[in-house]
């Protein structure tokens, strides 16, 4: 007994030694990220903790409640152009971002529900399309609202959005820190990384929770779901602004960080992209879409040499590198349904469900 | 009231071509219970390839009849055998999978199709030749083409065609089963797997011909065409009834006349503050509506909660 509880203690030993050097790892990642490939990596690891976000939200939505929503990225666009909004010089507005962050969370969220509430009482398959719809549809009055009264700037979009500052610190100014250099990328970096582990917190006790297990009894069955006296419609409504609250945050983050928004950064596109990152990653599983969203950030900076290449092979450009990104999107959401729907990382309950079908 | 009639006649012809687009995916939805993302794209491949083979056949010189006829025939074969292909390829394999794969799947599937076409075409516009020359009907002050009554008439045409079909024909009245319920029709000697391709067959045709139809209407082809289009026609489905074949012709017209009306007024009620630039919005519109008002849509059975 007393030889178990030392074994015990000394895996937890090891468990937080391993923790603490994963945390001084992070820490240390965009000075080395910096050292090793250069600033511009920096920036696309700031990008890519901005999708672990986008991504986890969506997890919510598809992975967890099983809901299919192809225009997620409305949601980081409302949540960009309100922070946009309440701090740049469009209107003159420069509220705080304590206030400003949580208020863009706020109205994606809203927007999730106007949008959920006439569809989500209905078949899954008529949210995939609302959610399309609305994601275009979004643009559309993005691209519109310049006139008569101009609140978008058209699609011009919005400049000059004020950077993240606390207290007196502007995360947009470079700063020395006992002989370091931090500049706005790391500072964002930090920023982000605080973010994307709050969600994936979030994310992981929300899987386990009451309110995780009755939405994976949704997706499973939702007729069995009803009949255990689970109140689908709300619990899918939640589950719709949750994500919807997730992609508002990162939004407003996105703003910050640019200095800039305009509607070409919101296209379908980009919700397919995010879609990708759930679906390659691993429905439902919380690691396998950080997973995802860490390689498909990464996949267009890699495609990026195929256009020289392709220069050097054939003397031209036969196929444009993000034509080809997107290529590559649809054939592996094809391919990832037919052969692994599981995901690379499939999540634990997947894979019971997996062994046990295997079994039996 | 001229106005008013002008913009009738054009959303009826708009309406038509919407409604030969929603045939394919009400079929496809009754017989699968899928949303067959990819159909607006089928339908975006059949324009273009009509496109391409009308001008190279007009440059060669051929009568424009003969153009006419190539080019649609060109565009159904390629739609068909797309069509085909596709349901092989990519539904087939999940028919009893989850819900969510085979939706997943069809969004793949849209993906690709678009982005195989704009490394064909390229992503610029491609303009239609001019074949025909545009004759001016003018009927009680309504100004008609004659491009507009024959694209208007073949849509009518077809659709009643379509509809005779799957009341009359021995091959209609195994779809109407197979919609009721595959299980049951496969048990009285229905080949399930036959009627599917039949019914993808038949909704990349109508497709390629509505194709057809909108490249010589606007005159333009575009590698992302399919996707309002696709979107629309999905929301003509829908408010006719999605599954429904005559309550999707409905749905068409409805929407087209909807659409002309709505942003052909808009300007006017609003004072010029709203443009017509927001067209495109109606049609979502109507759809968030119908969802919300009537899901089973206007001439759907009562099965609107789950479908």
């Amino acid at each position: 007994m007393r030889n178990f509880l030392s074994m015990l203690q000394a895996r937890n030993h090891w468990r937080w030694i391993a923790w603490g050097g994963l945390a001084l790892l992070l820490l240390a990642a965009p000075f080395l990220i910096e050292a090793l490939l250069g600033r511009a990596w920096v920036r696309i690891a700031d990008v890519a903790l901005l999708f672990i976000m986008l991504a986890l939200g969506l997890n919510i939505v598809v992975g967890f409640a099983g809901l299919l929503d192809l225009g997620y990225i409305a949601f980081f666009a409302v949540g960009a152009y309100s922070y946009a909004l309440l701090a740049s010089p469009q209107f003159d507005l420069h509220w705080p971002f304590m206030v400003v962050l949580p208020l863009s969370a706020a109205v994606a969220a809203v927007f999730g529900i106007l949008l959920g509430a006439p569809t989500l009482r209905l078949r899954g398959d008529y949210l995939a399309i609302v959610t399309l719809g609305f994601g275009e549809i979004i643009r559309v009055f993005l691209n519109n609202l310049n006139r008569p009264v101009n609140i978008t700037n058209g699609p011009q979009g919005i400049t000059l959005i004020d950077p993240l500052q606390v207290g007196g610190f502007s995360l947009a100014q470079t700063h020395t820190f006992a002989g370091l250099t931090i500049a706005p990328v790391h500072s964002y970096f930090f920023v982000f990384l605080v973010c994307a582990v709050l969600s994936i917190l979030i994310s992981l006790r929300l899987e386990n929770s009451r309110i995780g297990r009755a939405w994976a009894a949704i997706r499973d069955d939702e007729l069995a779901a009803a009949s255990t006296g689970i109140n689908t419609r709300n619990l899918k409504l939640l589950a719709f602004a949750m994500g919807a609250t997730f992609g508002g945050v990162a939004g407003g983050l996105f703003s910050s960080f640019q200095g800039f928004v305009s509607p070409e950064s919101f296209h379908l596109l980009d919700s397919i992209m995010v879609l990708c990152m759930v679906v390659l990653g691993g429905m439902g599983n919380v690691a396998g879409v950080v997973l995802g969203a860490v390689l498909l950030t990464m996949l267009p900076e890699a495609l990026r040499y195929i256009g020289p290449l392709q220069q050097k092979l054939f003397d031209e450009v036969l196929v444009d590198p993000s034509d080809l990104r997107m290529l590559l999107f649809g054939l592996a959401l094809v391919l990832m349904m037919l052969f692994r729907p599981e995901g690379l990382w499939p999540s634990r309950r997947r894979r019971a469900v997996e062994k046990s079908h295997a079994a039996g | 009231m001229e106005i008013f009639a002008q913009q009738l006649v054009n959303g009826l012809v708009l309406g038509s071509i919407y409604a030969l687009v929603a045939l394919g995916y009400t079929m496809v939805y009754g017989i699968l219970g899928l949303i067959n993302f990819a159909h607006g794209d089928i339908t975006m491949i059949g324009a273009l390839v009509a496109l391409t083979v009308a001008q190279l056949l007009a440059a060669a010189g051929l009568p424009v009849p003969a153009v006419l006829i190539l080019a649609g025939g060109a565009a159904i074969m390629v739609c068909v055998c797309l069509g085909v292909f596709i349901e092989r390829v990519a539904y087939r394999p999940l028919r009893r999978a989850p819900r969510l794969a085979p939706l997943i799947t069809a969004i793949g599937v849209s993906i690709l199709l678009q982005y195989s076409a704009a490394l064909i075409w390229g992503k610029q516009y491609l303009s239609m030749p001019e074949l025909v020359t545009p004759t001016r009907i003018n009927i009680a002050g309504v100004q008609l083409t004659g491009l507009q009554v024959a694209i208007f008439l073949l849509a009518c045409a077809i659709m009643a065609g379509l509809l005779w079909f799957i009341k009359s024909s021995r091959m209609g009245r195994a779809m109407r089963a197979t919609e009721q319920n595959p299980d049951i029709a496969g048990l009285m000697g229905v080949n399930i797997n036959t009627v599917i391709t039949f019914t993808f067959i038949l909704g990349s045709a109508i497709a390629a011909v509505a194709g057809l139809m909108v490249v010589l209407y606007y005159g333009i082809g575009h590698y992302f065409m399919g996707f309002m289009l696709g979107l629309k026609a999905f929301t003509a489905a829908v408010l006719g009834g999605i599954g429904n074949v005559a309550g999707a012709v409905l749905g068409g017209l409805l929407l087209g006349v909807i659409e002309s009306l709505a942003s052909g007024y808009i300007g006017d009620i609003t004072g010029g503050v709203l443009g017509s630039n927001y067209r495109d919005v109606f049609a979502f519109l109507v759809l968030i509506l119908v969802l919300v008002l009537r899901p089973s849509g206007l001439m759907g059975q009562h099965s609107g909660d789950r479908a």
